[in-house]
């Protein structure tokens, strides 16, 4: 099943919470869609499913329009941040809803079904709480339980709201590991959203970066941490040091400061410089683009974070190896092995 | 096992000993001198008894006065039973009624989002802070003689008022809250996403309301139910406005405690009287075994 | 609501649901309170003077408000008084005082009425020992307000203790720590804090005492410009057919009373909006 959105807009209120958003989704592909709360990601989610709809355009699957159908009649599967579990029902009863309600002359009858919620129940592993209600499970279970319930309808396209994020960090990090094994088993199309870049960047095969109602940037999880295409990409994903800067022709200034970096083809006037913290490499003071006093250095395993003050007034963070070991009010040069600038 | 439970029992760990300080350092802030406590105590207990629990009493005291047999006999009288029948239809009608309006209110008010929606609420409570005789007179108005429908129901020869369908809409009007009520902030706080799970599962509408969205507030209706059909079958005021008190045919309980009461009949008015006591008790009890369920509903949605 | 704006709701209904409503609120509530008001436009406002100012009208919204108000008072620091018991201390009985609160809510006002009667009555329980002293409660004024007292107590009861009960325990340890004595900590801390819900508890009371009928025409007496209460006299007028003069007396209870419901409301919004977010 494929996917194509057109030019969406959706507005709350004086909120554009979706402003003009076009994206492809293509067959059998795991998809993350990351971005800040409050980027539109979850809105989009919602209206591929069909619980909210746009202001104005378009969303296909497979080429049809689906926006003339109804969230009933869409058979997308979809797992809720919260889960959604249906409290009064057995977990085996949860998983069993999505067939004991269809229509009449395509339901299946009962042993049907009750094979049917046990393979799915045995796909997450989680055959032994079939008769616990939703209350007396783990969040790890109940996220495992939505995802089977979402499964049972054969759902042409599976979608997740942040599918781990209200369980803990541990149980977080083996469900990931263990939705991309099982997406690999079941191949269906699936769209998740999060807000944390180290979950989309681990899971999915192509991440789309989204801000203020737009896409940033879709690429794959390389693409997005390498080559950031905008300011915004690059702030988000990763930790990155950004100094405002001026370009001025061939010449990069920091304050008065002119930094030695290359300035080809830059637009000039006010600008952004984006460096990860681990792309700066220390060296004697006078030897790189910038200069600057340790302030403060803390150790975490292999390497040193250090707080710098440079000389053009700003303070940064650098992650450097702990081959040098660094120490307050040493002077430093600094050299960024890699960096990117980007206008505004 | 056992063991351990003896242990700790006996010797309260260092812990136990250090919370049980802090607990006490905590109430000698928050505690006022023991004498204190005791008037305080000591006033709302006698407040409560004189107040609440004197005239319960007295009820079913006066009630048994004269004996069981009094009693049993003022109770098989033919009018008290034309006036329990009554009673119990008149409250089956209104909460029947309310049931339903209470269920359709409570979905398209808690879950959908309008403009509008705090003042429709204060609409739907307006009954509660209407005076019981102005519910009735508002009936008056419509459907008596001098009223607006007064002529055509005379015409085409329908009764309304003095009849069984006025003392109906009157305690309709009067119990229009009470459902609504008590399941609006229930479902806002349940929130739509089962329902939406249910929707994207292919669940039609209404397998989505009797499947998902009833279970859920089940107590809730019965809570409104209840307190709903307490107010109903105990209503006198606005009943006794629309109902021309006729003997055997419009007299509901409470309307009847007033006409015996009236003629100095106080055993029979106090029999009948200790039946609409009975009822406030077992609704006192049943809300609070529901309230324990509502919390507990509650605290599951918590986690 | 259109039809497309209908279909993208994504849970079916609202139409229905909502017309059903609003067709329901309209024929039990809605037209015939207007109908009331209707009735009472047909007057001129000479009329309608003329009826309020009767010296028997007059009396018995006075007898019906100023009774209400005072009753209302008395609920107020009997309420706050048993909220206190009820949250702050333990003794035996307390969960079984904490239900019999609900009693006035549940008991049929008739009952009510013909139970505080006997109670008061000359020869009743109570009546007997103050007709001792002197004092007459029954079939007089101070028979309806211990009706009143007995119908609102509820009311100040449960608006305020889930408030006292949710007073976080730390705030008081704070005053405490600060050197505030247990009588300033409760005058300057707690009753701030409850001040919304006392408010609120009072106008409840007041309102429902105003409109009251069944638990106080039996007690009351119901001697004209003495203790005649508001409803009955449109009881009355009603009986003799005079349903203007009916219609203009209720025609200002129930401005009086939707003007306290909107206080409350307005009440309510302002003690929300001072809670801080958590």
């Amino acid at each position: 099943m494929t996917i194509e959105v057109r030019n969406l807009v959706k507005q709350f209120g004086s909120f554009k919470a979706l402003d003009g958003v076009d994206l492809k989704v293509d067959n059998g592909e795991l998809l993350a869609l990351l971005g800040p709360s409050g980027s539109g990601k979850t809105t989009l989610l919602r209206i591929i499913a069909g619980l909210d709809w746009p202001d104005s355009g378009e969303v296909f699957f497979n080429g049809e329009d689906a926006l003339a159908q109804g969230a009933r009649e869409r058979n997308v599967g979809f797992v809720f941040q919260h889960y959604a579990l249906f409290r009064h029902m057995t977990v085996f009863e949860n998983v069993a809803f999505g067939l004991r309600v269809q229509p009449r002359a395509s339901r299946k009858d009962e042993a049907t079904i009750r094979a049917r919620v046990k393979e799915l129940l045995d796909l997450v592993q989680l055959d032994w709480l079939a008769d616990r209600y939703p209350s007396q499970l783990s969040g790890g279970q109940r996220q495992r339980i939505a995802l089977a319930r979402a499964l049972a309808i054969e759902p042409r396209i599976l979608l997740l709201d942040e599918p781990f994020g209200a369980l803990d960090a541990k149980v977080r990090k083996e469900l990931r590991r263990w939705l991309r094994s099982l997406h690999h088993e079941i191949n269906v199309t699936s769209i998740f959203v999060t807000h944390d870049q180290e979950e989309a960047l681990e899971v999915a095969n192509r991440v789309v970066v989204m801000d203020k109602g737009r896409i940033e940037q879709i690429g794959s999880p390389d693409d997005v941490y390498e080559s950031p295409a905008t300011a915004f990409v690059h702030g988000f994903i990763g930790e990155s040091i950004e100094l405002p800067v001026q370009v001025e022709g061939d010449v990069i200034r920091l304050g008065d400061r002119p930094l030695n970096l290359a300035a080809d083809g830059l637009a000039p006037g006010a600008s952004k410089l984006f460096v990860r913290r681990h792309d700066m490499l220390v060296g004697p003071p006078g030897s790189g683009a910038f200069e600057g006093a340790v302030q403060h250095v803390r150790n975490f395993g292999p390497v040193q974070r250090a707080e710098v003050a440079l000389s053009g007034g700003e303070t940064i963070e650098i992650d450097a190896p702990r081959d040098r070991e660094l120490r307050a009010g040493d002077t430093i040069g600094l050299e960024p092995r890699r960096y990117r600038i980007f206008a505004g | 096992m056992t063991m351990q439970i003896a242990d700790s029992v006996s010797l309260p760990s260092p812990d136990a000993r250090a919370r049980a300080h802090a607990a006490a350092a905590r109430d000698s802030l928050r505690t006022e001198p023991r004498a204190v406590r005791m008037t305080i105590i000591a006033l709302a207990i006698v407040f409560l008894s004189v107040f609440v629990v004197l005239p319960l009493v007295v009820v079913f005291a006066q009630a048994f006065s004269k004996g069981i047999l009094a009693y049993l006999s003022a109770l098989a009288d033919p009018e008290a039973l034309a006036a329990i029948r009554l009673t119990l239809l008149v409250a089956a009608i209104s909460v029947g009624l309310n049931l339903v309006f209470g269920l359709v209110a409570a979905w398209a008010i808690a879950k959908f989002e309008f403009s509008g929606k705090t003042f429709l609420i204060t609409l739907i409570d307006l009954p509660f802070s209407v005076s019981p005789v102005i519910s009735g007179l508002v009936f008056v108005l419509l459907f008596g003689a001098q009223g607006y429908f007064g002529s055509w129901l005379r015409d085409h020869d329908i009764q309304i008022l003095f009849a069984v369908p006025g003392i109906a809409l009157a305690t309709t009007f009067v119990t229009f809250p009470f459902v609504a009520r008590a399941l609006i902030p229930l479902m806002q706080e349940q929130g739509t996403q089962e329902e939406e799970a249910a929707i994207s599962l292919g669940a039609s509408g209404l397998q989505t309301f009797f499947r998902v969205t009833l279970p859920n507030i089940k107590w809730g209706v019965l809570y409104g139910v209840l307190l709903c059909n307490a107010r109903a079958m105990g209503e006198f005021g606005a009943v006794s406005v629309v109902s021309g008190h006729i003997r055997g045919e419009t007299n509901t309980m409470p309307l009847l405690v007033e006409i015996l009461y009236n003629e100095y009949q106080f055993v029979a008015a106090f029999a009948i009287a200790s039946l609409l006591a009975m009822l406030a008790l077992i609704t006192l009890i049943a809300k609070t075994v529901l309230e324990r369920h509502l919390d507990e509903g509650h605290d599951a949605s918590d986690h | 609501m259109s039809a497309i704006a209908a279909r993208r709701r994504t849970l079916p209904g609202f139409g229905l649901t909502m017309g059903l409503t609003l067709s329901w609120l309209s024929v039990i509530i809605l037209i015939p309170l207007a109908g009331l008001f209707l009735k009472s436009l047909e007057l001129s406002p000479e009329q309608f003077w003329a009826i309020l100012s009767s010296r028997r009208t007059l009396n018995a919204l006075r007898v019906s408000f100023g009774l209400a108000f005072a009753a209302a008072c008395v609920n107020l620091v009997m309420g706050s008084i048993i909220v206190w018991a009820l949250v702050r201390y333990r003794f035996p009985g307390r969960r079984l005082f904490d239900a019999i609160v609900d009693v006035p809510f549940a008991l049929p006002t008739a009952v009510a009425g013909v139970a505080l009667t006997a109670l008061f009555a000359e020869k009743g329980w109570l009546g007997a020992p103050l007709a001792a002293l002197g004092i007459k409660v029954a079939f007089t004024p101070v028979g309806i307000f211990v009706a009143m007292i007995f119908i609102g107590i509820p009311f100040v009861v449960r608006t305020v203790q889930p408030v006292l009960q949710d007073l976080d325990p730390e705030i008081e340890e704070a005053a405490g720590s600060l050197g505030a004595s247990r009588w300033q900590t409760i005058i300057r801390v707690i009753l701030p804090s409850l001040g919304p819900a006392l408010l609120t508890g009072l106008a409840l009371a007041f309102a429902r005492a105003v409109g009251e009928y069944g638990s106080v025409i039996f007690i009351a007496g119901n001697l004209p410009n003495v203790s005649e209460i508001a409803p009955l006299l449109i009881v009355i007028r009603l009986s003799e057919f005079r349903y203007a003069d009916a219609t203009a007396i209720a025609v200002v209870m129930l401005v009086v009373s939707f003007v306290t419901i909107f206080a409350v409301n307005r009440l309510q919004r302002w003690a929300q909006s001072r809670i801080p977010a958590r």
